[in-house]
């Protein structure tokens, strides 16, 4: 098991968000992450990188137990984030963007360097001089998830990648998470839109107030597809 | 768009052409002022270039880093005393500690005082980057403030009026009590200084760097240590302050609390706010501007600083990355 979260709770001050979060994804799995707005999806984020200490249960990854660990710590294991809201910095060019990222990352085989980044978004290697503010909002995903790709994860995590974008660039965006799949890169996706993500992942997990309430593949989707459909409110 | 939004060649070439001429004119400045008959203000340039280095060192941790340190004079002045406690040494023969040997030799004074500023950087900087924001600024103004008590209190090494240092440092058995010499001597090391920060805040440590100023919980989820990263930019900053403050003791043949007040350090703020935060050539333009304004104002009114005043309020509020970026906009880049 690659990334293992159970039974996890989590709190902002007084007010519990999350109650009961159980979720895995496994070596060269596309796994996703479903449910409404507000019901704990960034927070279940926030709590793996470690940007909110959960109160309680239990997160592995790697065969790590990474609770209470510094984000550096746990980004360091292997996990990158392309954030919510995208979050580059904005007065770094794409180029200096991707480069800063890859400061003191684990080596692999197979390492992502920044032509490999271009060449997996064309647009990125058009703009290497341009300060990322100066990016469209598809640009900036990109390059969001480019310097994401610039850590080596082992475990790629997109919270809400198409959010507030043109349908042209989430498709292009979907294709580009395809070609990360085929190419056995893990993935974990945060989302609300389940019928183009059906085709792109194995599992799906779906929480609801805080709680995971259904976990399962495409086929049990298929058969279970009113009661999720409920639960997403499509 | 792309032509405006690419830091693109043109701007690249007109600004190297300008720093090729301010390069020139700093070269020639001596014996023009010499021929001129201005011959003082080469004392005043050289005054100029040490402070711009203490300037720059600054704007690496303040304008590149995000970290508003109050109290940047330690390493000023610390640098300073190093040099004159040196000094006093030699010429009193007597061993500092019983350990070691004053002397006046600027190739000793000067590494030792970067050592003795680094290592001082590394203590202050190790308690105060473990805190951010207004407390960041509190502690370091707090350290800063401790060791001009400190020294104000060292009776044995002049206490609250100084040190005297009769005779400049030797450096290879040149002498540099010739102004001129002193001054080429000093325009050397900060053109190294400027041209190791035009290196630093450009490779892959200054990129993480501006990374961290825009957004230090974004750097640390990319799995970057932040405070390892900061705590290497203070230290190098503060040798940065301690060359500059070894080379000013040098200059002024006298150290004394003041170097250490924070007075200091927030004038050394003002350069690097004036010229231009986060920018490589700003400080320098900050200390020119400052140190100008300072000499030719206090020789009309000794309220001084009543004109300075609106002057960086201004500066502030109507040119965008201080006078770097008006020169910046002049030229055609943008600035951030």
């Amino acid at each position: 098991m690659m990334l293992s979260v159970t039974n996890l709770q989590a709190a902002y001050g007084a007010s519990r968000v999350l109650f009961d979060i159980n979720l895995d994804v496994t070596e060269g799995e596309c796994v996703t992450l479903l449910g409404r707005n507000g019901m704990g999806k960034t927070t279940t984020i926030r709590c793996i990188m470690g940007l909110l200490v959960a109160n309680g249960g239990a997160i592995s990854f790697a065969g790590c137990a990474i609770n209470g660990r510094a984000p550096e710590r746990i980004a360091r294991l292997g996990i990158g984030l392309v954030p919510e809201g995208r979050q580059i910095f904005p007065t770094l060019t794409v180029h200096e963007n991707l480069v800063a990222t890859a400061a003191n990352r684990m080596v692999r085989p197979n390492s992502w360097t920044e032509e490999r980044v271009c060449s997996l978004f064309p647009r990125l290697g058009e703009r290497r001089n341009q300060w990322a503010n100066t990016l469209s909002g598809g640009e900036q995903q990109m390059l969001a998830i480019g310097r994401a790709l610039m850590t080596n994860p082992r475990l790629l995590i997109l919270d809400e990648a198409t959010e507030g974008l043109a349908p042209v660039i989430r498709a292009e965006i979907w294709q580009c998470l395809e070609a990360l799949r085929r190419e056995g890169q893990s993935i974990l996706v945060v989302d609300k839109n389940i019928n183009v993500l059906r085709r792109l992942a194995d599992r799906h997990v779906v929480i609801e107030k805080g709680m995971t309430v259904w976990r399962g593949t495409n086929a049990d989707l298929d058969r279970d597809w009113d009661k999720v459909h409920g639960w997403l409110g499509v | 768009m792309d032509e405006t939004c690419d830091i693109a060649s043109p701007v690249k070439r007109r600004r190297a052409a300008l720093l090729v001429a301010v390069l020139a004119a700093l070269l020639i400045l001596p014996f023009a002022t010499q021929a001129l008959g201005y011959g003082s203000l080469t004392s005043f340039a050289t005054r100029i270039v040490i402070t711009a280095i203490a300037a720059s060192s600054l704007n690496l941790i303040l304008g590149y880093g995000g970290m508003i340190s109050f109290g940047h004079a330690a390493f000023y002045g610390v640098g300073g005393y190093v040099v004159g406690i040196l000094y006093a040494h030699a010429r009193s023969g007597e061993a500092i500690w019983g350990l070691m040997p004053g002397t006046s030799d600027l190739a000793v004074t000067l590494p030792l005082g970067l050592l003795v500023c680094g290592l001082l950087a590394l203590l202050l900087g190790a308690i105060s980057l473990r805190t951010s924001g207004v407390q960041f600024i509190m502690i370091t103004l707090a350290f800063a403030q401790m060791i001009y008590f400190l020294f104000v209190s060292l009776k044995a090494y002049g206490g609250d009026d100084g040190l005297s240092v009769r005779r400049r440092n030797e450096f290879f058995g040149l002498d540099v009590r010739d102004d001129t010499r002193f001054y080429f001597l000093s325009l050397g090391l900060a053109l190294l200084w400027f041209g190791f920060m035009a290196r630093l805040v450009n490779s892959r440590f200054g990129l993480v760097l501006r990374g961290i100023r825009q957004s230090e919980r974004r750097m640390a989820v990319i799995g970057i240590s932040t405070y390892r990263y900061k705590l290497a930019a203070y230290v190098i900053a503060g040798m940065g302050a301690g060359l500059s403050g070894a080379l000013m003791t040098n200059y002024a043949r006298f150290v004394s609390p003041d170097m250490l007040h924070w007075v200091q350090s927030g004038e050394l703020m003002i350069m690097v706010i004036l010229g231009g935060v986060g920018t490589l050539l700003g400080p320098a333009i900050g200390a020119v501007v400052l140190l100008s304004l300072e000499s030719v104002l206090a020789a009309y009114t000794e309220h001084w600083q009543v004109i300075l005043g609106p002057f960086l309020v201004l500066v502030i509020l109507f040119w965008r990355g201080g006078i770097n970026g008006l020169i910046s906009r002049l030229t055609g880049a943008r600035c951030e």
